[in-house]
């Protein structure tokens, strides 16, 4: 395909939209995989409480906010196939998992909400559910960070050269692109920004102050892991990982002041804590959230699968691509109406449903 | 049917094709697509590409039971809830609740198997994917939306009967039902490119030279193949629930409860089941004209003849290339692909024998199909005869009984239909343009997916018919909520 059926911009458009579905889906669906980790960690004298207010949170609307995954997908097939082809290849394993991870969890949400009653199914239901809650997003978070270590391109190329060259063994294309210090600590990484927005928001969302206290503490805790998390990702970058290191380093002014926002959306998100402004601190949880998950694109930015494949070399013909935006353009229309109105029916309500 | 001429903008798009004058996937002269690092690897000797192709059947096969169920199940919720706002009866309403019930647990498991095949696409088929990403990408991203319209308001639909107006709560069921319904349609226009392919021309290196997406939204498949599908999800769910509630009320379940849902499950599913071997009719002759090598081995058909007979049951022998123990109706098959008893058809000599499907699969698959569907067709008349001539369906034990027995037939009937198509369709999972075995990952060792994905389908069907089966006995015992009287009073 030549560039010259492609014009300047649509795949970059695309591109951007891509990254904005997904940060709707680490805003929703991931605070309800942070919601899971907590139903895990629910201890203390209000423990059934907290389990009935994460259940009560989550109910209506998981399948909703998990469809934002699946146009992520969409997305990337259509507009970027080649790089779609190379994940599902280099990366079967992880995925595999974690769809895995993604099956077991809403199941086993349902199971537990409208199986049997009594105690040792609900057990086993909200453990199955609290396991998957944990694993899945650690398995995100690797799966990206195999995608910016730029070892999953690396394996790609190695893979196509197989038919010159001896072929390359199982493990250096399958298993070490992802069974790397960098991407693991990205999964941790992953697993604590979802723990913390949910924690936020359920202090936002409890009655009761005690409830609030509860899931206040535990933001904290998460905050504390994603901090140390984060730093560790540079650490390890450092030495592993020089693809990051060298967007890292050679951050524009752009970047930097992202940076520097990111900086100042995650203080603002604790202080709004402990001054108890649950929705100050909610809002600038999520936009500190956000902001990492933009820093990320801009590291990464021209490559979709660095080193090798831009976003405009995998890119779909232009036909594709405009009608791509077109149907997202009229989508959004339907969409966005339907999406507010779910939320402002569940949004603050007090019964619970039966 | 009429229908069945194909438009004129399909002989334009097939025009565009590589072979002028015939579209590519009816010509002998088929293509290859090489991908690099993919060799052309033979099709049977991969234990990795059976692997996979039996992880893509399972995860299919499996999901396929809860998108029927989520296509039909939210109409039938709709027509229970506007009868109890209508005539006040509480037992329709109750009716919705139940439903609504299982739905939730239904719809959930249907998405989660959803979202394994959207990654299944990639994980199993890359090559596939990277050639057909940018034709097929515009059905799945209207797919996407309409599961977000889905989603959004079976939340509210499920979990909002206290906190929105009861007309918007009917609304919601009404967008669930028909953005279920689009969702099919969508995915299903997919699957008939793959049959036939349209909407591109390739340039000598495999790449393509000019691509028309709308276009291969619209191949000629596309409209035989989503009817049959709408058809058979209306067909398979309201026949299974009809057969369900017939069974408790022979067991002397609560009659007015059961009554109302075997009326409304009927209403949705018996019209379907009538209609379906007509657009099964349909489809055979689209896949007479555009898929040669399918029909003849579904109909187990070896040599290129006029007056070709339809074939009853059989063995087919592919050593041999014929059929034996067939019951044989003469000019029948002629008749029914192309209505008209002289009429040519295409034997599996056409292709070689590389390039055949198995036959003995597609054939006995097909056999089942058909005998299924007749099968519903003639219970589904037998009620209608009932109701419209005495109206009451409950006090007739033997059409409860036959009822009872169809319960599974159109979700097997869907298996057996879609084992038509996709085996038909091999060795090719483009047709004509891309092969089975230029399309499968390189990767090693597909089987320990295979067994891992086996184990989970295992398990959640083997819970969510257990959550089922508790949740219709409980509806066995007499309910407080309503009284149990005769439903003609
Ligand atoms: C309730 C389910 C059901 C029932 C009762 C029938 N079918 Fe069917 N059939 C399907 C469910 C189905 C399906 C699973 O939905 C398929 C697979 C692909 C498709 O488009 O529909 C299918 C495919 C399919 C095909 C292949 C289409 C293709 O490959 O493009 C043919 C020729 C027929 N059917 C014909 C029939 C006939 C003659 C029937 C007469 C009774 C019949 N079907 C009943
Ligand atoms: C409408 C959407 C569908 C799409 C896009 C689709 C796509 C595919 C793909 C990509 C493959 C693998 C390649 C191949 O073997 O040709 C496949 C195989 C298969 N699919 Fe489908 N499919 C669809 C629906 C279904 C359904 C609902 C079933 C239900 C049972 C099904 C049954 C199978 C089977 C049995 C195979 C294996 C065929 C073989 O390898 O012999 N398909 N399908
Ligand atoms: C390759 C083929 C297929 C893919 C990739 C696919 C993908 C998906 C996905 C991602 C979902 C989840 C949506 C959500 O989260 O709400 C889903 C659900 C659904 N799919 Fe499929 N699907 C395929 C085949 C089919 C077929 C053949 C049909 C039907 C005829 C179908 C009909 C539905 C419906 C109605 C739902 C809604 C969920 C439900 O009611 O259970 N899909 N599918």
């Amino acid at each position: 395909m030549s560039a010259d059926i492609r014009s300047l911009g649509l795949p970059e458009l695309v591109a951007a939209v891509m990254v904005v579905a997904l940060n709707a889906y680490v805003l929703t669906g991931g605070a309800d995989f942070g919601g899971g980790v907590w139903d895990l960690f629910a201890s203390g004298p209000r423990r059934a409480e907290q389990r009935a207010l994460i259940a009560h949170e989550i109910g209506p609307i998981w399948e909703a906010n998990h469809v934002w995954l699946i146009l992520v997908v969409v997305m990337l097939f259509t507009a970027f196939p080649p790089a779609f082809a190379t994940l599902g290849t280099v990366l079967h394993i992880p995925l595999s998992l974690m769809l895995l991870g993604i099956v077991l969890r809403g199941s086993s949400f349902v199971f537990r909400s409208y199986g049997a009653r009594d105690d040792a199914s609900q057990r086993r239901w909200g453990s199955t559910f609290a396991v998957a809650s944990i694993g899945t997003p650690l398995l995100l978070g690797v799966i990206v960070g195999a995608i910016v270590s730029g070892e999953v391109g690396a394996a790609a190329m190695r893979l196509a050269r197989a038919g010159e060259t001896a072929p390359p063994s199982f493990a250096s294309v399958y298993v070490w692109p992802w069974l790397a210090p960098f991407p693991i600590v990205l999964g941790v990484l992953a697993l604590a920004m979802f723990a913390f927005l949910a924690a936020t928001y359920l202090a936002a969302a409890a009655r009761d102050d005690a409830l609030r206290d509860d899931f206040r503490r535990r933001a904290f805790a998460a905050a504390v892991v994603m901090f140390v998390a984060a730093f560790g990702a540079l650490g390890v970058a450092h030495v592993s990982a020089p693809h990051v290191r060298r967007g890292l380093m050679s951050m524009s002014g752009g970047a930097l002041s992202l940076q520097l926002a990111t900086g100042s959306a995650a203080l603002l998100a604790l202080w709004s804590l402990a001054r108890r402004r649950w929705l100050i601190a909610r809002a600038s949880a999520a936009a500190q959230v956000s902001l990492i998950l933009w820093g990320w694109v801009l590291v990464q930015y021209p490559f979709i699968i660095p080193p090798d494949q831009t976003t405009r070399a995998v890119a779909a013909p232009r036909a594709t691509l405009v009608l791509l935006i077109g149907a997202l353009g009229a989508g959004a229309v339907v969409l966005m109406p339907s999406l507010v109105y779910l939320y402002r029916t569940f949004g603050r309500v007090e019964s619970t449903d039966g | 049917m009429p229908i069945l001429l194909l438009p004129p903008e399909f002989t334009r798009v097939l025009q565009l094709q590589l072979i002028p004058s015939r579209p590519a996937y009816c010509s002998p002269q088929f293509i290859s697509v090489q991908y690099a690092g993919l060799q052309n690897r033979s099709f049977r000797e991969m234990p990795d590409l059976l692997a996979a192709r039996t992880q893509m059947a399972l995860s299919l096969g499996f999901h396929i039971v809860f998108a029927e169920i989520g296509i039909a199940m939210p109409l039938m919720m709709v027509i229970a809830e506007w009868r109890w706002r209508r005539t006040g009866d509480r037992a329709c309403l109750e009716l919705a609740r139940r439903w609504a019930k299982g739905t939730a647990i239904l719809f959930a498991v249907g998405a989660v198997s959803g979202t394994v095949l959207s990654f299944e696409l990639g994980l199993l088929w890359p090559g596939f994917m990277r050639f057909a990403g940018p034709l097929i990408g515009m059905p799945f991203s209207l797919e996407g939306f309409a599961f977000f319209l889905e989603a959004i308001f079976l939340g509210v639909y499920l979990y909002g009967w206290d906190r929105v107006s009861p007309r918007a709560h009917l609304a919601a069921g009404v967008i669930v039902a028909a953005s279920g319904a689009a969702s099919a349609v969508f995915v299903v226009l997919v699957n008939a490119w793959m049959n036939t392919p349209v909407g591109f021309t390739l340039a000598a290196d495999g790449s393509f030279a000019t691509i028309d997406p709308i276009a291969a939204m619209g191949s000629p498949a596309a409209f035989q193949q989503a009817l049959h599908m709408l058809l058979a999800s209306y067909a398979a769910t309201g026949l299974a629930v009809a057969g369900v509630h017939a069974l408790v009320l022979l067991r002397g379940g609560a009659r007015a409860f059961h009554a109302q849902a075997l009326a409304v499950a009927l209403l949705v599913g018996a019209p379907a089941a009538v209609l379906q071997p007509l657009s099964g009719d349909v489809s055979a002759r689209v896949v007479a004209e555009t898929q040669p090598v399918k029909l003849a081995a579904l109909e187990s058909q070896w040599r290129t003849e006029r007056g070709a007979p339809l074939r009853i049951g059989g063995i087919p022998d592919a050593e041999r290339e014929r059929t034996r123990f067939a019951l044989e109706i003469p000019y029948g098959l002629s008749l029914l692909a192309f209505h008209d008893p002289h009429a040519e058809v295409k034997g599996l000599e056409i292709a070689p024998r590389a390039d055949r499907p198995p036959v003995a699969v597609v054939h006995l698959a097909f056999q089942a199909m058909v005998a299924l569907g007749s099968a519903m067709a003639l219970v589904s008349l037998w009620a209608g005869w009932v109701a419209w001539r005495r109206r009451d369906l409950t006090s007739n034990r033997a059409l409860l009984g036959a009822l009872a027995i169809v319960t599974p037939f159109g979700f097997l009937a869907t298996e057996a239909g879609w084992i038509v198509t996709e085996v038909g369709r091999q060795p090719w999972i483009v047709q004509g343009v891309m092969r089975t075995a230029n399309a499968v990952t390189p990767m090693p060792g597909l089987v320990v997916p295979l067994a891992l994905f086996t184990l989970l389908y295992c398990g959640l069907g083997t819970i969510v018919v257990t959550l089922i089966v508790s949740l219709v006995r409980a509806t066995s015992a007499p309910s407080g909520l309503v009284p149990d009287r005769d439903p003609a009073s």
